[in-house]
Parts: C-alpha cells; structure tokens; sequence
C-alpha cells in the first residue's frame, strides 16, 4: 500500500500529502501511452480509475466466490452473500450510517435518485407539489423529479464565482415544497455547497433533504449522521470502484415509509396474486439478484481509499486544484475559470477565448491529455454562463504536479495553434 | 476531377503528416479557406446541432450538379466540412450518392464521424446525400 507522507512545511503549506509515485503503481492504466505520449488522465470526474486491487478482487470474486446471494443453502451461495453483505457493512462504516440496512445498492447515483424519486413521488408528490435543487445540478438531480406528473423543479441560483445562493433558499419554499434535493459538489463548477446549512434549513421547514454525492464522497469525507440528511446518493466508479454499483443511503424512518422502488425477486416476503408483502429493509429496495460482484469490489475501492486517508487525498487534490487554477490563469492569455467559489473540489472548468471546447478537447487528446469537454450534463449552468460548453480537467488522488504542468502545456499549445491567425 | 480523384488529392497532402499536431493545422487551415455559409442559411432551418458542436449545411442544384455551402460553429469540424464541401461540390446526385467519402477515415479522422463523438458530422454527411437523393428525384 501507499506509504503516507505527511508532513507541513515551515509556511504551514502541506506539501505532498500522498506519494503519487507510490499510488501510480496500483494503477496499471496510468502506464498506457495514447498517440505515442503517455496518458494523462483528467477526466476523473466522469471516472475515476481503478487499483489493481479493485480489479483483482473483481476476478477473485468470480473464481471463488461467485453465486446468487441471498437465497442458496448451500456453501458458495453462502459465501457470496455473507462477502455482500460485508461490502453492506463497510460501505455503511465509510459514510458513518446508523444501520447497515439503511445501505440501498442501485446501480449508482441516477439510479439512486430516481429511486428516490419515484418512491418519493408516489407517496408524497401530486401535480403542483414542488421540489427544490440547485441550478448547478446534474441532469440526473433534474429530470428525475420532472418525470413526476405535474411536479415543479425550482433550483437554488448560483453567483457568478459559482458559491450557491443559500440565502434564497428560504424565500423557494412554498407549502407546495415536498423535499430538497442537492448536490454536494458541482461536477461542472466544483463549488463545495453547504449541504449542512441546507439540510438545517429544510429540516426546520420539516422538508427532507436527498444529497446527490457523486462528487462529494470521492473527495471529502462523508458523515451521514453529522449531516443528517435524509438520502445520500453516490456511484461505485467515481471512488475508484466498478461501474454499475452505487449506493442510496436513506434514513431507515424514510426507507420503512417509501413504496418499493421495482418488484421482482429478492425484494418479496410473500406473493400470491392477491396480494404481496415485501422484504424488510434493504432488500425491499433491490429487486432482482443484486450487483455482488460490484458490492465486494466497491468494498475494497473503499478500503483502499481509507488507508491512503480522505484526507490526504482531499489536500493533495486541493494543491492540484490550486496550482493548476494559478498556472492555467498566469500562462493561458484569455484564459477563463468557471467556478472559483472559495469552497471548491477537485474540478477546474474554463474556455479559452475564441476557442470553442470541442477544439480545445480534441487536440488535447492528441496531447494524451484526456479531459472533458461538452455541457458536463448540467446545461443549466451553461446558460447560466451563456456558453455551448466548457472544457473540464478533474483530479484524483494519483495526478500529479508535472501532469498539470503537462496540462498546462497543452493548452498553450492549442491556444497557439488556434490563434497563429 | 472526379469525386474519387479529390479526395485522393486530399489523403496524399495529409499522407506525409505523421505528428497528429501537423494534420490538425492543415485541417485548420482547409476550415479557414472555407468561404463558409451565406449569413441567410445560418438559421434553425438549415442547423444541424450535435450535442458537441454545431453545423450549417445548405445545397443548391444547378445544371444537372448540387453545390454545397457548409460551416460549423468548432473550427475541427469546419475543416472537415470543407473537404467535404469540397469534394462533392459540381457533383452530380448520381456520383455524389455513390460517394465512399473514406477519406476521413483514411487521414485518420474516423473519430470525428462516430455517433459517440455527437458533433454533428455523420448528421452533416446524411444531410449532403439528401440534397443530392431529393435534387435526384425532383429532376428524374
């Protein structure tokens, strides 16, 4: 494992809170060259990569351990489902959760807010009731509430800098308000938002609070009780893990209370064409054979991430984010951030003037430099902005300085060789 | 020339670029030569919007031959754009719709023709074989 360095300098700046060095070797990927260069890889925000633990455990799994959970009596089928509801537990350890069954697996964060949504909706929405999020939401913490009939989405407005509008949060609530649905980092701007101060503010209007983690448990760490938060959303592959696995954390009050999401096997205690019951917490969520392959693989992914320390990797992206907003700002005339919130992760948003992102993009791959480019899934916050799209480099515990010197370079380059007119 | 004859004109000027930099220069400068699309066909009407860029095409038919104006709102697919306008240009519907048009992918930008990439171009493509299918039909 990553032997951790932590030391402060003299100025008090944590220097290197993780040898990358060290961390590079867990990850096979990063050796790849792409167009003859070597990758570089910072499109971490729409993936992360994955250790070679996590890989392994992947196979391990399907050489050893591999048979439907929760219903043999025999021996592997009792191994299976003993090693996912472990993952059940150590997800649980990872968020601070009260209960192990308030752990839901889904598919990953869409999933788990449209569970949530759907679930929520069927109790508690009728046409006219409102649902309040943010206007630097996902698309994913959007169209799931618009797909309940005759619900209105009202978002929370953001300042130029990116820092959500907090304060207008109390004058968008409206007897018609039926939950608050939030992300806790942007993926677009990286604003950090003060999901406790939110949840507060809706808990004291006896409004619950879902927070769409996607890019906040990768980065920061995540206490659900600290929070109180109703519903916590987040996905396997953006900390490391598989795709295909996430997870929904729901207080169990609200999980005992919500309808079943899907029907199918697994999540039924009895069926008869009159009438069904259904299975006690969290299976009442996970119709059909769960993701056990995933779950255990999401487990070490977790495991990994705890012994290089959240913390460490939350500084050492911290200095990439800052180092790279600083060099990209010094060397890149017409250079413009999107998003410089005092409070922000590890994703750095902008466009270059005159250079439209698809450009930018692709010859930054040419580059070996991988970043995103489009409308991030948040088209809100590019008409916001009054831009098609935005270039966006994000980091993870196992990018570098030189790697943002690299990105650095690159986009000069571009920058020359679109404006040699 | 014919239609083939261009774009093996094109696949030789780029046979020698082998930094992928030098291609996207020279791709940049066929976007720049391109006189682009009359001001009153940049609308709604003629837009052809992918989810990563956007793309004008517009074609008028005279004496037996289609004539395309292109443009496109990124400067990679404008350049790609204009050797397809310029490939296909004075071409009559028959040759234009037995057009391969590989030599995207043999100057190695196949890339920028998958669904996947969403800029527009197979849209584009599409677009410019049924200006020649409907000139085709309307004058049989």
């Amino acid at each position: 494992m990553p032997k951790k360095i932590n030391f402060v300098s003299a100025n008090g700046f944590t220097e290197m809170a993780i040898d990358t060095n060290l961390i590079r070797q867990d990850f096979p990927i990063l050796q790849t060259q792409v167009y003859e260069r070597p990758l570089i890889y910072l499109d971490n925000a729409a993936t992360t990569q994955k250790p070679r633990c996590v890989v392994e455990k992947i196979a391990d799994n399907y050489y050893k351990e591999n048979a439907n959970v929760h219903r043999g009596v025999h021996f592997l089928s009792q191994v299976a489902t003993e090693a996912h509801e472990a993952a059940r537990e150590e997800v649980r350890k990872f968020i601070n959760a009260r209960h192990s069954h308030e752990i839901i697996f889904t598919r990953g964060t869409t999933e788990s807010i449209n569970l949530v949504a759907s679930s929520f909706g069927r109790l508690k929405l009728q046409p006219g009731d409102e649902v309040i999020v943010s206007q630097m939401e996902h698309h994913s913490n959007i169209v799931p509430w618009q797909l309940q009939p005759g619900v209105e989405v009202r978002p929370i407005p953001f300042a130029e800098d990116g820092t959500l509008l907090v304060d207008q949060l109390e004058s968008l609530i409206t007897p018609k308000t039926k939950i608050i649905s939030v992300a806790h980092v942007s993926n677009t701007l990286g604003t950090v938002n003060p999901i406790k101060q939110i949840i507060a503010i809706a808990h004291a209007h006896k409004l619950p609070v879902l927070i769409d983690g996607a890019q906040g448990v990768p980065h920061a760490k995540v206490d659900v009780q600290d929070l109180d938060c109703d519903f916590y959303a987040f996905s396997g592959h953006k900390i490391y893990g598989p795709t295909g696995i996430g997870v929904l954390y729901g207080k169990e009050e609200w999980l005992n209370e919500l309808p079943p999401y899907q029907g199918g096997g697994d999540m039924i205690d009895q069926v008869t064409f009159a009438k069904t019951t259904y299975a006690a917490l969290p299976f009442k969520f996970e119709a059909g054979t769960p993701d056990f392959i995933g779950s255990t693989a999401l487990a070490e992914a977790l495991r990994y991430v705890q012994k290089v320390g959240i913390e460490n990797i939350a500084a050492h992206e911290n200095d990439l984010l800052q180092y790279a907003t600083e060099q990209l700002k010094a060397e890149v005339p017409g250079m413009r951030i999107y998003g410089e919130s005092v409070h922000k992760s590890s994703v750095i948003s902008f466009l270059v003037e005159g250079i439209h992102p698809y450009d930018m993009g692709t010859i930054l791959d040419k580059l070996g430099i991988a970043v995103r480019t489009g409308h991030h899934c948040a088209q809100p916050v590019m008409d916001a902005f009054g831009v098609e799209g935005m270039v966006r480099a994000s980091f993870a515990m196992y990018n570098t300085r030189e790697e943002v010197d690299q990105l650095v370079a690159g986009v000069k380059r571009v920058t020359k060789l679109f404006r040699r007119m | 020339m014919t239609i083939q004859e261009k774009e093996d004109e094109i696949t030789a000027e780029f046979e020698f670029l082998t930094d992928w930099l030098d291609k996207y220069e020279l791709i940049i400068d066929k976007g720049n030569a391109n006189k682009g699309i009359d001001e009153k066909y940049k609308t709604e009407q003629y837009l052809i919007e992918g989810c990563q860029s956007k793309v004008w095409v517009h074609a008028e038919y005279r004496d037996g031959k289609v004539y395309y104006e292109g443009e496109s709102n990124t400067e990679i697919v404008g350049g790609i754009i204009s050797m397809l306008v310029e490939v296909l240009s004075g071409e009559t519907p028959d040759a234009i719709l037995d057009a391969k048009l590989d030599f995207i992918e043999k100057i190695g930008l196949k890339e920028h023709l998958s669904p996947t990439r969403s800029n527009g171009m197979l849209a584009m493509i599409k677009q410019m074989r049924m200006y020649a299918l409907v000139f085709k039909e309307k004058n049989a």
